[in-house]
């Protein structure tokens, strides 16, 4: 077994080609391999949730899973998050390696009492006497024009509550290593996924990623570079790297941390970053109040304050209800452009790229 | 996935006398159903003296009056069976046969405490005992209790989850999300709704349509998910402990079932309570006509199970022990500083960086 955990250096999730091409493998394969492999290692780890098994999975994740596995692993659910949830936590407690699956996170909600009063309190509650290794795993943030109820990212939600660790990968070697080390792990682990990440391709590891296991709370620098540092975490890393190319032809040379989890933080490789090039820029799918870009700021407030040459920026989701319309949707996210502006205005230069259009203000 | 079809409404629906067919135990079994009843009965009243003393804080909800429930249940399980409940759960770690000092001084929030002090009166847990607590929000653990059965038809251990809950946790929309699952998928649960009569001030006929002050039949809820069920005297240990035998027989072969305990609880809710909301002579009544504790008192002296003298030194004994209990859970140790930030996650790193701020124990 290849264990990250002790061995550095970290394997890179740069989506960015080498000489020789890579094997490139999608979110949605990596995640489904994941939970093959650590069903194959451990007979204790089975897959719950709603169309998980005989329509293959709502995402098709769990794509060929129940043919492995059969249905006593692979188990479908009545449309019913909290029953499913306590009963999840339940066989936690008493011995088994649960992966929850929720159609979508926000769906979660229904459950949510489970996940926070359930699984991530027993153990300090109790002393120490119950554990609760579970995963509740699935989509969470914005699809695609579905609406507010279908579009809301829970990473501040969970993040904010001792108990539970919450991961949130960008890439699909990301993906697999941390599904695998979150399934191993003695913890309750919320694994926040992405809809619009699902098809895409990344490359993976030039050998066998096998038995990939990566480290929970370590951030990841998927650019180097020295003016600005831009944060982010799930798809908004995309994001993040596109802003960055495009910040590189007006001459600011952009590092990208892809944050991968939100708890335990790795405040250590933001610091890093930040002493290098003094300044932060934030990017975040979900609302601004409360949310992640807010703890990294104060953070770096209260940690990084002499390294700071401008106050740290977020830019996240506006303060609305996710909208219908295609063009207040677009209004409301985050976007390149807008994380492009961003670092202009925090660097103190005009926008001038033509791809992204107009001025900074 | 195991298991067998539910049995036939029909069947269930008139097997709700069979609690009347009472088990014969053996006379040392007898005394000992007594001794632990009366256990509970005293740890209780002792408990409601220690929070009068200031001693415990926040919420304490006390058993008294339902003691035949628990220990009726519990000695019909076996050793692979398990058992969950709510917040009222300082009995079923006693029946469990926790250490009265470990309960009683995890209500006092101290080191030695079954939980180490941080859980306190209503997260109480045995798991080596198949105690999973110890719930403080309504009805979250009827979904809990159905995941612990799934993993004893997962891992074929042969055991049931006897999940508690009350009539209150009866109207959680939870309870029926898991009666359906468990249902479906055949789990050895067996659901015990401790039916006291009062969900915290609000009688069971206020809060459960369908039921009535004659019949309460919450157990019925459950026919429309084909799980059969009964109703119980749940003021007598031995009705308690047969209709448990042969229920579980049930979850084993066949998967959930329910019991709907009729018990009445002495006190408040919980400490704050008052119980304006139901008469004297109704709880009067109950505690003269219908004690558990009193029943199998006559009845080890009707049956020549015990002789007076005999049952005199057990309740000499148990108060002795309770008394012992509350001393020592208010002169313990309180936890240290440095507990504070253990067992928030099983590997120490993942923990806040606050931990390293906090001085280390001071020993006594």
């Amino acid at each position: 077994m290849k264990n990250l955990l002790s061995s550095a250096p970290l394997p890179s999730a740069s989506p960015v080609a080498e000489e020789e091409p890579l094997s490139q493998q999608s979110v949605r394969e990596a995640l489904r391999d994941a939970m093959a492999e650590e069903m194959r290692r451990d007979s204790r780890v089975f897959l719950m949730g709603e169309e998980v098994a005989h329509y293959q999975g709502a995402y098709k994740v769990s794509q060929g899973l129940l043919e492995e596995f059969g249905e006593k692993r692979v188990r479908d659910t009545p449309i019913s998050e909290i029953g499913f949830s306590g009963i999840g936590v339940g066989a936690a407690f008493s011995g088994l390696r649960p992966i929850v699956e929720f159609m979508t996170f926000n769906f979660a909600m229904q459950a949510i009492d489970h996940i926070i009063n359930s699984a991530a309190k027993s153990r300090y509650m109790s002393g120490g006497l119950l554990r609760c290794p579970i995963v509740f795993r699935g989509p969470n943030g914005v699809a695609s024009r579905v609406g507010a109820q279908h579009s809301q990212c829970y990473a501040s939600w969970y993040a904010h509550c001792p108990g539970l660790k919450v991961l949130a990968p960008y890439s699909s070697l990301d993906a697999k290593g941390l599904l695998k080390a979150a399934i191993r792990d003695d913890n309750p682990v919320v694994f926040l996924e992405h809809e619009l990440l699902y098809g895409q391709q990344f490359p993976m590891e030039r050998e066998s990623s096998d038995d990939v296991i990566l480290p929970m709370g370590k951030a990841s620098v998927v650019r180097t570079g020295a003016d600005v540092t831009l944060v982010a975490f799930s798809r908004m890393v995309g994001f993040c790297l596109q802003a960055a190319e495009l910040l590189r032809k007006d001459s600011i040379d952009c590092e990208v941390i892809d944050l991968r989890s939100l708890r335990p933080l790795d405040s250590a490789c933001l610091l890093q970053s930040l002493r290098k090039t003094n300044r932060m820029l934030v990017v975040e799918e979900g609302w601004g109040f409360a949310g992640i870009a807010s703890e990294i700021a104060m953070q770096m407030n209260e940690r990084g304050f002499d390294w700071l040459d401008a106050p740290v920026m977020r830019i996240t989701a506006e303060d609305v209800p996710l909208p219908y319309a295609s063009n207040l949707e677009e209004l409301a996210l985050p976007s390149v452009e807008k994380i492009c502006r961003g670092a202009m205005e925090l660097c103190n230069k005009g926008f001038s790229n033509a791809r992204a259009g107009g001025s900074a203000s | 996935m195991g298991g067998g079809k539910a049995s036939s409404r029909k069947a269930s629906a008139s097997s709700h006398k069979k609690s009347q067919r009472v088990k014969k135990v053996s006379a040392e079994r007898a005394v000992f159903l007594f001794r632990r009843m009366l256990e509970i009965r005293r740890f209780e009243e002792r408990a409601g003296q220690v929070y009068g003393m200031g001693e415990i804080g926040g919420f304490c909800h006390l058993y008294v009056g339902q003691e035949a429930v628990v220990v009726g249940v519990k000695d019909a399980l076996e050793e692979q069976d398990s058992m969950i409940t709510g917040y009222r759960e300082h009995g079923h770690m006693l029946a469990c046969g926790v250490s009265p000092k470990d309960v009683m001084s995890e209500l006092t929030g101290r080191a030695s405490g079954c939980s180490g002090g941080k859980g306190g009166s209503m997260h109480l847990f045995a798991p080596d005992a198949g105690f999973y607590g110890g719930h403080g929000i309504v009805g979250a653990q009827v979904p809990l209790g159905t995941g612990i059965a799934l993993r004893h038809l997962y891992e074929e251990t042969g055991g049931v989850c006897a999940t508690f809950f009350g009539d209150g946790a009866s109207n959680q929309g939870q309870v029926y999300e898991a009666f359906n699952i468990a249902a479906l998928w055949h789990l050895p649960v067996l659901y015990i709704i401790e039916n006291n009569r009062y969900g915290m001030g609000t009688s069971v006929q206020r809060a459960a349509a369908g039921t009535t002050q004659d019949g309460h039949r919450l157990w019925a809820r459950g026919r429309a998910y084909g799980i059969p069920g009964e109703e119980v005297d749940g003021m007598d240990v031995l009705a308690v402990r047969s209709a448990t035998l042969n229920a579980l027989e049930h979850c084993r072969k066949r998967g959930p079932y329910i019991l709907e305990m009729e018990t009445y609880r002495y006190r408040g809710h919980s400490m704050s309570d008052p119980a304006k909301y139901r008469t004297k002579e109704e709880v009067q009544g109950m505690r003269e006509r219908h004690d558990a504790i009193e029943r199998q008192r006559s009845r080890l002296l009707q049956e020549g199970w015990a002789s007076e003298d005999e049952i005199k030194t057990i309740e000499s004994e148990v108060r002795d022990t309770m008394k012992a209990a509350a001393e020592f859970a208010t002169t313990a140790a309180l936890p240290c500083a440095t507990a504070l930030y253990e067992d928030v996650y099983a590997d120490a790193a993942a923990a806040a960086d606050g931990a390293s701020n906090l001085a280390p124990c001071v020993a006594d």
